[in-house]
């Protein structure tokens, strides 16, 4: 009974006070006379100063119910939602600022016994870490993994072949450069690998440092020959080592798709799945990455610039019928004459006429007794000289496959980037010991150096002082540059706010 | 000689099984209550009679405002549409099993596209004082052989915010009547016993279109895009989605596997295609068009509505297909999610990948087989043949005209 009649007061005393000047309902000011009106008048305004002390709203639902019974179905009592002033007004005033917080309002909860789902308001339920844990975090990562290895498999290639990479390379300033680049495109690749490294001058620690953080399945066979100092021994070179790479893979039978990795290419994710199309031997399109440094004659240049507008590419090239026409091989006329020579040279690196990185091919076409190899193919032992690309292999050019649609597009680029050679690195990128000449920066708190003695100071500050002297000449001439501009009387101000603010 | 035959019948009979089989790894067949309900034809199961009302009712609505064809509640549109031309219509009452009213109660647009049901109880209320004067079909059994579409957000209780809905509760009127609508929660007084229920219309040539090479790898573990507080209707929280939107909100803001957020992208239907698991979290009503678009773009729905009841339910076996997380678990979502095991996760997106499956949630035009108005009829189809109860003596009245709020009798 007197609970009705709280209910009903309370009921009241919500919707008028959150009513605004609307044509919404009448009159129900004349109400506000009864005693139980004006008695939940001064708890609504002794509940308002507390919640302005506070700083949270302290809602007189909580005296509701700590003075309600618990047999009240809440589920019927309708809280007067908000969404009423939904089609005519703006944003009634909230009391507070702590709308959403860990408030658990005791209201409105399912009641346990028919399992309703009850309507009104709701505390918001956030769990005391709201952070992700590094444990579900991973299993999420695992889940992934598993549906994208579904997905390869349902809409990937179908039975993918191991992949055999071909890379030839030398101790040099840059090796951890490219070889770690072309590392971790292999270690995305999603099929099987094998990765044959022929390192020219041996095996060295270096290069086996590098390669063992990889994780695929690596051979890594030494070549007796040191590399030479220009850019054409050192293709030849390259080219024979690989062919020391292709009879390994004819003494150990293995079975899969040759492709050759230079250590400084640039190898895309789609050109693993795009040479798994090929049947015997396949070319695709490289981009030539051709650093055209210092050409001074601008005139030539321009012209250069036009013609070359875009990247040069090397690889097959189709007619109408996706056949196999011919060859885009790069030009190498606008560098004649200008190209480098040394490995260290500043000029133009120019690639060979076709470069072996273009071209896949079935290590079955390598074995002795493939059995169903093809005729077309010369067997490696039987090469009486050095090959410059792979067509040597091949008695008839025309049997070679274009991938990437036709050579359309550009799976790969070729690039040559070398540092001089007398550049010195330490060995395997690890500073051992650790450096002995060490200048403290002024601005870095610097945790070993020791407090300043004036003895000690002085020889640092001789090496400092015309660094702060220049700085300070800086700063004066900034703000003074500065306040002229703004009006005199700040001018004082403004230089020395200047100098606070810099310093 | 006699144990190699009998070792060769064994393994023959041990082979013929796999060999037979079908086997498509990318799809499963989803096997309803009743066998592969999906897929029945409704065609010769039912009859259906459409009642002709003037064009006040429909046409002329949808001639002040076309925007209806568009939003979430055109069903009721395409309904009428697809049965005017369908087989199972016939011109002949008497040997109909269901009658149709064809009634565009939703098509009361603001100027920002949300419909306003304040009118649409008298229309309804016209309409069968209309059809009951003109044919004796509605007088026969109350309505209890009709249906209606009434796709709004609480259904027939016409009201766009829970507790008025619940207050005024279903139309007395359609009280006896089979309703199709898209509000479906389990002891709630806006779902009657015996309701049909539907999917939100979402435009299947908008999704065709926007779909992505298959082999995409889906590299986003939970998505989501809506709001989380309304701050216009309800600015203090708590009250929008029972605050269980505001809950995924503030507990996985931080959580780099979440890509969740309020904004817009031109990418949304993209974005589907490449994650795992798409939120369907309640707003002001439990259901969403969120569930069409995860089942069309095969992400697999985590639906976070407490005793909600989806679409075709008794057709379509949604413990199977998605994740129901309650509102009180939300906090724990990840540890729920990251629990499932990899095989399950699996065998929902295959059976996601059913094209039946997509179908099923799908209101194209021109209508297809298996699609949503199949489901629809094969819906209507098993609650046949009537029973003779409800079959009324003449002049026998159950319902009360005059019960609801005044403002409802008013003439529309």
């Amino acid at each position: 009974m007197k609970l009705s009649v709280l209910q009903q007061s309370y009921l009241n005393r919500r919707s008028n006070s959150f009513r605004s000047s609307g044509p919404l309902d009448s009159s129900s000011d004349s109400a506000i006379k009864s005693p139980a009106a004006i008695f939940w008048l001064v708890l609504h305004g002794l509940c308002c100063l507390i919640s302005l002390v506070l700083g949270f709203r302290f809602s007189r639902l909580v005296f509701f119910f700590l003075f309600s019974t618990s047999s009240t179905n809440f589920y019927t009592s309708p809280f007067r939602s908000t969404a009423e002033l939904a089609k005519t007004l703006d944003v009634r005033s909230v009391l507070s600022t702590n709308p959403v917080s860990n408030i658990e309002l005791p209201l409105l909860n399912k009641t346990a016994m028919n399992s309703r789902v009850v309507v009104g308001r709701h505390g918001i339920r956030i769990r005391p870490w709201p952070h992700p844990n590094p444990i579900e975090v991973m299993k999420a990562h695992r889940i992934i993994e598993r549906v994208q290895k579904e997905q390869r498999f349902q809409f990937g290639v179908k039975d993918p072949r191991r992949v055999i990479v071909v890379t030839p390379t030398y101790v040099r300033t840059f090796q951890a450069l490219h070889l770690t680049g072309v590392m971790h495109s292999l270690m995305l690749v999603p099929y099987d690998l094998v990765w044959i490294v022929v390192e020219a001058g041996g095996v060295s620690n270096e290069t086996a440092s590098l390669i063992a953080k990889s994780g695929v399945k690596t051979i890594h066979v030494g070549f007796n020959q040191r590399m030479p100092n220009s850019w054409d021994e050192r293709s030849k070179l390259e080219s024979k080592m690989r062919l020391r790479a292709l009879r390994i893979v004819r003494e150990k039978k293995l079975d899969g798709i040759v492709m050759f990795a230079d250590d400084s290419n640039m190898h895309s994710m789609e050109l693993f799945d795009e040479i798994q199309n090929v049947k015997w031997f396949g070319a695709v399109s490289v981009g030539i990455l051709v650093n055209a440094a210092n050409t001074d004659e601008t005139a030539d240049q321009k012209k250069d610039e036009e013609e070359n507008a875009r990247m040069p590419v090397q690889g097959p090239a189709c007619n109408a019928s996706n056949m196999l026409a011919g060859w885009h091989t790069f030009n190498t006329l606008p560098f004649a004459g200008k190209s480098a020579v040394y490995i260290d040279d500043r000029a133009t690196v120019l690639p060979r006429k076709l470069e072996w990185s273009g071209f896949v091919l079935n290590s079955r076409l390598l074995w002795k007794d493939g059995g169903d190899k093809p005729e077309w193919i010369r067997d490696i032992d039987m090469l009486d000289g050095d090959i410059d690309s792979p067509l040597g292999l091949v008695k008839d050019p025309s049997v070679v496959e274009p991938l990437g649609s036709c050579g359309r597009q550009v799976l790969l680029w070729w690039l040559r980037v070398e540092a001089r050679a007398d550049s010195k690195f330490p060995p395997r990128w690890i500073i051992d010991p650790p450096l002995e000449i060490t200048i403290p920066s002024k601005r870095t708190p610097w945790p070993d150096a020791p407090p300043e003695f004036p003895a000690n100071e002085k020889p640092v500050i001789g090496i400092q002082e015309p660094i702060v002297k220049h700085t300070t000449k800086t700063r004066t001439s900034r703000s003074k540059h500065r306040s002229k501009r703004k009006h005199e009387t700040r001018t004082d101000t403004q230089v020395s706010t200047r100098h606070s603010e810099q310093n | 000689m006699g144990k190699c035959f009998w070792a060769f019948l064994f393994i023959a009979f041990g082979f013929a099984p796999s060999i037979t089989a079908e086997h498509n790894p990318r799809t499963e067949r989803i096997s309803g209550s009743a066998g592969d309900v999906l897929e029945d034809d409704p065609v010769g199961r039912l009859k259906v009679y459409v009642y002709e009302l003037p064009s006040k009712y429909n046409k002329k609505i949808l001639q002040k405002d076309p925007r209806c064809l568009s939003h979430m509640f055109a069903a009721e549109i395409f309904m009428h549409r697809f049965l005017l031309s369908s087989a199972v219509r016939t011109l002949n009452p008497e040997e109909a099993d269901w009658f149709y009213t064809p009634i565009y109660a939703t098509c009361d647009l603001t100027p920002t596209g949300l419909p306003l049901p304040f009118k649409s109880p008298r229309m309804v209320r016209s309409a069968i004082q209309l059809i009951s004067s003109s044919w004796p079909y509605w007088n026969r059994t109350e309505g209890a052989d009709h249906f209606f579409v009434v796709p709004h957000d609480f259904g027939a209780c016409f009201h766009y915010q829970e507790e008025k809905a619940i207050e005024r509760g279903i139309l007395p009127i359609l009280q006896r009547a089979t309703l199709v609508q898209t509000f479906g929660q389990r002891n709630h007084v806006c779902l009657k016993e015996g309701s049909i229920t539907i999917p939100p219309y979402a435009p299947p040539q908008k999704m065709q279109a926007r779909q992505i090479p298959p082999e995409t790898p889906r590299s986003i573990f939970v998505y989501f895009r809506g709001l989380f507080y309304d701050v216009n209707n309800d600015p203090e929280g708590g009250y929008y989605a029972r605050g269980a939107r505001a809950a995924v909100w503030e507990n996985f803001k931080n959580n780099l596997l979440f890509d969740i957020s309020t904004e817009h992208p031109t990418t949304y239907y993209e974005d589907m295609q490449r994650a795992i698991f798409c939120l369907c979290p309640l707003g002001w009503a439990p259901w969403s068009p969120r569930l069409v678009e995860a089942v069309v773009f095969g992400c697999i729905p985590v639906i976070i509505a407490d005793d909600i009841v989806l679409p075709f339910a008794d057709a379509i076996p949604w413990e199977e297909i998605g994740v129901f997380v309650a509102e009180e678990d939300v906090p724990k979502l990840d540890t729920i999610l990251t629990s499932i095991p990899p095989e399950v996760i699996l065998r929902k997106q295959r059976l996601l990948a059913n094209p039946s499956m997509k179908r099923a949630m799908l209101f194209p035009q021109p209508a297809l087989p298996g699609d949503a108005f199949h489901q629809i009829l094969n819906g209507l189809a098993r609650k046949l043949p009537h029973q003779k109860s409800i079959y009324l003596k003449p002049g026998k009245k159950i319902l009360n005209w005059t019960a609801g709020p005044v403002g409802d009798l008013k003439p529309w």
